[in-house]
C-alpha cells in the first residue's frame, strides 16, 4: 500500500510534465495541422538552455527556468517563420517532412555543439527528501509538480480567457471563417507554435535538473507527446492534459510491478489500446473514418 | 527513354565492381547503400503509392535482420512456466525467408491497428512500434543478448538442388546478391502499381471517398500494401544480418528512417526510379563527405537538404528533372491520352 501511494505521487510530479509535452503538439496539430517532429528537440533545447543558464552563465535556478521558456518560445516563433510559413497550405505530410528534417538539425545540433556527454544541472534544493509518512519526495520534484500545474494554468487562462485565445479557438474550428471575420490567422499560426514550443522547452528544462540533459534526450520525449496527443484525442487539450496523468501513471505501475525496463513501452500499449476500443480518443467528438 | 533508364543503371551497376574491383571500402558502402536502397523502396511503396508514411519503417527493417539471424544462428529461450523454446540452427536461406514472414505479420498487424482511422495515426503507431521493438531486443537479453549483440551470424548462403551450394562471404558476392534482390524488390513494386491492385493504391491516395464509391477496399488495401512493404524491408534486414554477420539493438535507430525517407522524398515518391536513384545520392552522400565534417554536421546538412528539396523540388529529383526534359523537348500531344502510366 505504501508502496501505491509512492507511486501514485511519482505520478503525478511526472504526470505534470506529461500534460505539458502532450498540450504543446496537441495545440499545435489542432490549429495548424501540422504534426511537430521538433517537439522532441525543442525539448532538448529546454533542457540544455536551463543547462546553460544554470551551470554555465551562474543564473539563479528560478531565473533560469522562465529564460528557458522564454528561448523556447523565440525558437518555436523562429522556426514557424523560417520553415512553416512558405508552406503553408502544402499537405500535411509536407511540413511533417519539413518538420522531420527540421529536427534532425536541430537534435544534431545540439549533438555537435554540446557534444554526447551528459550534463548535470545543479539544482539549489536540500538533498533530503520530504517525508510524508511513508511516503518521500524530493524537493526538487515537488517544484517540478508545482511549476508544471503553474503552467498548465496560464496556459489555459490564456486559451480561454484572452483576446488572443479566442481567436486561436476560432482558427482551430475553421481558419477560413476566422479569416473572414479579420482573424489574422498567420500571426495565430506563429502564436500557436511559439506557445506549444515553449511548452515542450519548458517541460524539458523542468525534467532537465530531475534526472540528466543530453542530445537524445528529446527522442523518446516525442514518443511518449505522440501517446499522450492520441490518447486525449488529437487536438484536444483538456484530454491531453489527461493523458499526460493516464501515461505517467501507466508507466509508474508498469515499471513498479511489471519490469523497469519496458517502462517506456507503456505509451505504445497505450495507443494499442485506446486504437482498439476508442480510435478517437478518450474525449473525443471527432468523427471515426473508414 | 524511360524505359531505357533503369536498364542503363542495371547495367552500369552491374559493372561497377570491375572499376573498383581493389577498394573494398568503396564496395561495402555500395552494399549497404543497395540495402538501404531496398528498405527506401519499400517506404515508397507505402509513402509513394498509397500516401502513408510509416516512421518506424526500421521496425520491419530490423525484425527481419533479427528473425535471420536467430533462425540460423539457433538459440533457446524460457517461455514461462518452465516451458523451453530449443531452436536448432538453420540454414540462412530459411532466415531470409522467415524473416520476410514475419516481418510481413508485422505489417499486417500495424496495419490492422493503425489504418481504423486516418491521419497521423499510422505514423504514430508505426513510430512508437519501432520504439517498443527496440526496447525489446535490448531488454529481452536472453534471446537477443541485447546490447551484447547477436555475434557470428552465418553468411547468407545459396543452394540450387543439383547444382550444389554457395556460401557469399567476399563482399563481391554480397554486392551481386544485394543487386539482385535489389531488382527483384523493382520489378514486384513494378508489377504491384501496374496492376489494378496498384490502381487502387493510388485512387485512394487521390481520392479516397471517390475510390470508396467505386467499390475499393480501402483499409484491406492499405493492410495489403503494408504487408508487402513490410516484408520487402524486412528481406533487407536479412541481407544486412548476414552481410555484417554482427547485429545490436542500434538497428533499431530512428536516424535509419529518416535516411530511408530522405532517399524516397529526394528521388521522388510515387515513382519507381526516385528511391533507387535517391537512395543511390544519399546513401554514398556519407562517403563524399567524410573527409568534410563530421557524422553530427553531416547529419544537419542531412535535415536541411530534406527542407531544401522539398521548398525547390517538392515531388522529387526523378519528376523534377523529367518535368524539365519534357519542357526542353516536347513532345507532339498524342491523340488519344493513354492511361496514365507510372512514372519512371
Amino acid at each position: 500500500m505504501d508502496q501505491l501511494i509512492q507511486h501514485l505521487v511519482n505520478t503525478l510530479v511526472l504526470g505534470g510534465t506529461y500534460a505539458l509535452l502532450g498540450i504543446g503538439l496537441t495545440l499545435i496539430f489542432g490549429i495548424m495541422n501540422v504534426v511537430n517532429f521538433t517537439h522532441g528537440a525543442l525539448y532538448t533545447v529546454g533542457a540544455y538552455l536551463m543547462y546553460l543558464a544554470v551551470a554555465a552563465l551562474g543564473l539563479n535556478f528560478f531565473l533560469a527556468l522562465p529564460v528557458a521558456i522564454l528561448g523556447g518560445l523565440l525558437f518555436g516563433a523562429a522556426i514557424e517563420l523560417l520553415l512553416l510559413r512558405p508552406f503553408r497550405g502544402s499537405d500535411i505530410d509536407t511540413t511533417m517532412l519539413v518538420m522531420i528534417g527540421a529536427g534532425i538539425a536541430l537534435q544534431s545540433g545540439t549533438l555537435w555543439v554540446f557534444g554526447g556527454v551528459a550534463k548535470a544541472i545543479p539544482s539549489p534544493f536540500p538533498e533530503a527528501p520530504l517525508q510524508l509518512g511513508p511516503v518521500s519526495v524530493s524537493w526538487l520534484r515537488l517544484f517540478v509538480l508545482g511549476a508544471a500545474l503553474g503552467l498548465i494554468a496560464v496556459t489555459y487562462v490564456m486559451i480561454n480567457r484572452t483576446r488572443l485565445g479566442l481567436a486561436m479557438r476560432a482558427a482551430f474550428q475553421d481558419a477560413d471563417t476566422a479569416a473572414l471575420m479579420g482573424v489574422n490567422v498567420r500571426l495565430i499560426d506563429t502564436a500557436t507554435f511559439a506557445l506549444g514550443s515553449s511548452l515542450a522547452a519548458a517541460a524539458g528544462a523542468l525534467l532537465g535538473p530531475v534526472y540528466v540533459v543530453f542530445p537524445q534526450m528529446g527522442g523518446l520525449a516525442e514518443v511518449k507527446a505522440f501517446a499522450i496527443v492520441i490518447l486525449g484525442g488529437l487536438g484536444n487539450i483538456t484530454g491531453a492534459a489527461i493523458g499526460g496523468f493516464i501515461l505517467a501513471l501507466a508507466e509508474e505501475l508498469g515499471a513498479g510491478y511489471v519490469s523497469s525496463g519496458y517502462r517506456d513501452a507503456m505509451g505504445f500499449l497505450i495507443i494499442i489500446a485506446v486504437l482498439l476500443y476508442r480510435p478517437t480518443g478518450l474525449f473525443a467528438k471527432a468523427e471515426r473514418v473508414g | 527513354m524511360r524505359r531505357l533508364l533503369p536498364l542503363a543503371l542495371l547495367a552500369s551497376l552491374l559493372v561497377l565492381p570491375l572499376l573498383l574491383q581493389a577498394n573494398p571500402y568503396l564496395l561495402n558502402a555500395l552494399i549497404i547503400t543497395g540495402i538501404l536502397t531496398i528498405g527506401a523502396m519499400s517506404l515508397n511503396l507505402l509513402l509513394g503509392f498509397t500516401g502513408q508514411l510509416s516512421l518506424g519503417h526500421i521496425a520491419f527493417f530490423g525484425i527481419g535482420a533479427y528473425v535471420s539471424a536467430l533462425t540460423s544462428l539457433g538459440f533457446d529461450v524460457e517461455i514461462g512456466f518452465g516451458h523451453r523454446i530449443v531452436h536448432e540452427p538453420w540454414p540462412p536461406a530459411a532466415g531470409f525467408l522467415l524473416a520476410i514472414l514475419a516481418a510481413g505479420a508485422c505489417g499486417y498487424l500495424i496495419g490492422r491497428l493503425s489504418f481504423r482511422v486516418r491521419g497521423a495515426y499510422f505514423v504514430i503507431v508505426t513510430i512508437s512500434f519501432a520504439e517498443v521493438v527496440r526496447l525489446v531486443a535490448l531488454n529481452w537479453v536472453e534471446l537477443t543478448q541485447g546490447p551484447l549483440a547477436l555475434t557470428g551470424i552465418p553468411a547468407m548462403s545459396v543452394g540450387v538442388p543439383g547444382l550444389g551450394n554457395w556460401t557469399l562471404r567476399t563482399k563481391l558476392q554480397n554486392y551481386y546478391l544485394v543487386l539482385a534482390v535489389g531488382t527483384l524488390c523493382y520489378l514486384l513494386v513494378a508489377r504491384l502499381v501496374g496492376s489494378r491492385f496498384g490502381r487502387a493504391m493510388r485512387g485512394l491516395k487521390e481520392n479516397e471517398s471517390l475510390a470508396l464509391s467505386v467499390g475499393i477496399n480501402a483499409t484491406r488495401t492499405l493492410t495489403i500494401a503494408a504487408v508487402i512493404s513490410a516484408a520487402m524491408a524486412g528481406a533487407a534486414g536479412s541481407l544486412y544480418a548476414h552481410y555484417l554477420r554482427i547485429i545490436d539493438p542500434d538497428v533499431f535507430a530512428f536516424s535509419t528512417t529518416v535516411s530511408m525517407v530522405i532517399m524516397v522524398v529526394a528521388g521522388g515518391k510515387g515513382t519507381l526510379m526516385g528511391p533507387v536513384i535517391g537512395g543511390l545520392i544519399f546513401g554514398l552522400l556519407p562517403v563524399a563527405l567524410r573527409p568534410v565534417m563530421a557524422p553530427e554536421a553531416q547529419w544537419i546538412v542531412y535535415g536541411i537538404v530534406l527542407i531544401v528539396i522539398l521548398f525547390v523540388m517538392p515531388r522529387g529529383i526523378v519528376p523534377g528533372l523529367s518535368a524539365l526534359l519534357a519542357r526542353r523537348r516536347p513532345a507532339p500531344a498524342p491523340l488519344l491520352k493513354p492511361s496514365p502510366a507510372v512514372q519512371r
